[in-house]
């Protein structure tokens, strides 16, 4: 948004009808500034005056739809630099790269097919699969996105820069919305005929920030993602910072999502500089390896990047088996705040101890937070501990409650009939507690 | 069309700590966001240590065990062995001190860190085991032991802080402050320091970070605003900051879990080498200086990553 109550007045029709519910046009214009009416409740609003609106209150990076129905991806729509001043929108999509040379692609994209993975009990998978004209053969290009796209679960992407090539690819391809990669200064009125043709969105690549800039202005074209051209991870770093800079100052040609490769030589190095990518603004970033053991620590980064910092992730709250449990094994109580559990689990683990470990629903808030806000309390513990039930797998009544919390030792023992240890404040004392206390 | 760079015009910088008895090694000094080159200086690289115990450790995954085969009982060829892995300084674990283990005295602590001292040539950091109560006592005789090394001593707390601070100022060492994932907390303890006198540029901040998968995002954002504090003149925000990534990173159960076990996880080698570098290399973009680290690959991969982000990316 951005504009003033005053600004928007000056574009309404100033009848002050009350047609649209306010008393004024003028009172019209403060609810719309403050978002609290939309200008779809003005009848009388002229078209111009809705179009200059709408662009001033468009989105700094705009939202771009790649591929169609449940493959569908959507990028952009960031309004910050720093996850903590708000939250990062839409994860960055995970491209995995298919070359058309490749011996036997059908097996790499069922590889692809093969990244999901469950974190947190939610499944997180990667995006896209990038089919690329490595031969340079219009022909084997079009074969090989035919393939893919007959064997992928992902939406696609289409790298080429033969505008020819990339006519017979969209001739398979093209009704399902692929990004098409894409076009530069050498073939741009080819390429953005094709996109427009197919209502595909177009990455746009400029041998600097300056070539860009004008390509994406000579296009006057919407759906775009941007690419500066680098290549090295230090000058990729400047060029995205500057792209979302700019973008957010509303410089118009920036408004769009970014494309980064991971093209490292060194396959290590390669997912090095993906992460950068990832943590530093990248709407989609490239990879060349369908290793499982590569793209997993990027596919938990970017999940931990794009973690809204106002709402925590919260673990299931039900009772979790660490180990292997007999009946006399100790039962830790804790809340659900993901962050709060696994510190726990990982302390629970490092000390070789079979455990249960309990986590109470706090709305996926911490310990502490939980207490002070009333969500951790005697009567939720209790009522978890009566429904989870742990009575009937441990041969004792005892549980470990967190040490910062020792003050609900006393009712919880009343209300619940179980004995209350308390246990160490911070989860890494609970081996030496274990040794010292626990079946002595 | 040509496009005007946008410039931050940053008031101040990251106060820079020295290390060593040669005053060999630099960290912080940066004038700009982390890399961003073309808005300010990036002065010095940021510092990699690999740990030592002066306890063999028992619950390594083998990975880990590997590259010290041999020396895992022996603090003294261990940490020679961390320098030739190419690591800048040495992370002494005094991890017999504690209470569940060999309870061992502040004297016996202080001879292994003198002796580990005398066999190499790079700065020490000297880690504590955990227990506030416990490392007072040992940092105290290990912090006059090593007199004029200008070791960095840790971890201080909101409950011990006086003591080591105390050592840190006689003997001339830096401290690491450790404050739990709190931007708050952490100022509050630096300004508790200071108020000790120990200058500024003898602080690193520990922000007790998470590994990949385990709350990085909240030490990642942490970093970011200290960083951005520093930058705008919050001189108890500048500090160079200090992650302890291998002991978090190998806590890991991605690094863990061995090849059989998570089959859809990929080589174990492989994973958990990337969660203990990704962790480090995504630090080092919010703005950390100093990498405790365990494994020798992990060295060497962020250092080429790191020596490609120094290169200038100015316009």
């Amino acid at each position: 948004m951005g504009l003033t109550g005053l600004e928007i007045f000056k574009q309404l029709p100033k009848t002050n009808c009350k047609d649209c519910g306010q008393p004024t046009c003028l009172a019209f214009a403060m609810q719309l500034a403050s978002g609290k009416a939309s200008l779809d409740q003005c009848p009388h609003v002229s078209d111009a005056a809705k179009e200059a609106l709408d662009s001033a209150s468009a989105p700094p990076v705009a939202l771009v739809t790649i591929g169609k129905g449940d493959k569908e991806l959507q990028l952009g729509n960031e309004t910050v630099l720093f996850r903590h001043d708000k939250r990062f929108e839409h994860p960055t999509g995970i491209a995995i790269k298919v070359n058309d040379t490749d011996d036997d692609i059908t097996a790499k994209v069922q590889a692809i097919n093969k990244l999901v993975f469950d974190r947190v009990g939610q499944i997180h998978k990667v995006n896209l699969v990038a089919v690329n004209n490595a031969s340079g053969d219009a022909a084997k290009f079009t074969e090989a996105v035919k393939t893919v796209q007959d064997s992928s679960d992902f939406a696609l992407v289409l790298i080429s820069e033969d505008a020819a090539a990339m006519e017979k690819a969209l001739e398979v391809a093209g009704a399902n919305a692929p990004l098409i990669c894409g076009a530069n200064a050498a073939n741009f009125d080819a390429m953005l005929a094709l996109a427009k043709k197919y209502d595909a969105p177009l990455v746009v690549k400029g041998a600097d920030l300056n070539e860009l800039a004008a390509l994406v202005e000579k296009a006057g074209y919407k759906k775009l993602i941007l690419d500066s051209g680098a290549r090295e991870v230090n000058n990729v770093l400047a060029d995205q910072t500057q792209i979302r800079r700019q973008a957010l100052k509303k410089f118009r040609p920036f408004g769009y999502p970014t494309i980064a490769f991971a093209d490292n030589e060194d396959p290590i190095q390669a997912i090095v500089d993906a992460g950068v990518y990832i943590a530093k603004y990248a709407g989609i970033v490239v990879l060349n390896t369908a290793d499982p053991a590569d793209v997993l620590p990027l596919i938990t980064l970017r999940l931990n990047i794009y973690t809204d910092p106002q709402k925590p992730i919260a673990v299931e709250s039900k009772l979790y088996e660490i180990g292997t449990p007999g009946p006399d094994a100790p039962v830790f109580v804790t809340t659900n705040f993901s962050l709060t559990y696994f510190c726990v689990q990982g302390d629970v683990e490092a000390g070789r101890i079979s455990a249960y470990i309990m986590p109470v629903d706090t709305d996926g808030i911490s310990v502490l937070t939980g207490w002070a806000a009333g969500k951790f309390t005697p009567e939720k513990i209790t009522e978890m501990l009566n429904s989870c039930g742990i009575a009937d797998k441990v041969n004792h009544k005892k549980m470990i409650i967190p040490g910062g919390v020792a003050v609900l030792s006393g009712k919880l023992q009343e209300l619940s009939g179980w004995e209350v240890l308390v246990g160490p404040r911070e989860s890494a004392g609970i081996p030496s507690f274990i040794k010292q206390r626990w079946g002595a | 069309m040509a496009v005007t760079i946008a410039k931050e015009k940053w008031t101040s910088k990251v106060g820079e700590m020295v290390l060593g008895a040669d005053s060999s090694v630099k960290a912080g000094g940066e004038s700009t966001l982390p890399f961003l080159h073309f808005e300010g200086d990036v002065p010095n690289k940021v510092v990699l240590a690999l740990e030592v115990w002066d306890l063999e450790p028992v619950d390594w995954p083998e990975i880990l065990k590997a590259p010290f085969e041999g020396v895992l009982a022996d603090p003294v060829a261990w940490a020679k062995k961390n320098v030739e892995y190419g690591a800048d300084a040495v992370a002494l674990r005094l991890m017999s001190a504690h209470p569940d283990f060999k309870d061992a005295s502040p004297e016996d602590c202080a001879a292994t860190a003198k002796a580990v001292a005398e066999a190499v040539n790079v700065p020490l950091i000297i880690i504590g085991c955990g227990v506030e109560e416990k490392d007072a006592e040992v940092l105290e005789k290990v912090g006059e032991a090593l007199a004029g090394k200008n070791c960095l001593l840790g971890c201080a707390t909101e409950k011990n802080y006086k003591t080591i601070t105390a050592t840190a100022m006689v003997n001339g060492h830096s401290v690491v402050a450790s404050s739990p994932l709190d931007i708050n907390l952490a100022k509050q303890l630096n300004i508790l320091m200071t108020e000790m006198n120990l200058p500024t540029n003898r602080i690193a901040i520990d922000p007790l970070v998470g590994a990949l998968g385990y709350g990085i995002e909240y030490a990642y954002s942490i970093m970011e605003r200290a960083r951005m504090g520093a930058l705008m003149g919050d001189k108890m925000l500048a500090m160079p900051v200090i992650c302890f990534v291998g002991q978090e990173a190998w806590k890991a159960k991605e690094a863990k879990s061995p090849d059989d076990e998570s089959p859809e996880w990929g080589a174990q080698e492989r994973r958990a080498i990337l969660w203990e570098v990704l962790t480090t290399t995504t630090f080092a973009q919010a703005g950390g200086s100093i990498f405790v680290l365990r494994h020798p690959e992990t060295v060497k991969q962020v250092k080429v990553h790191v020596d490609k982000m120094m290169e200038s990316n100015a316009y």
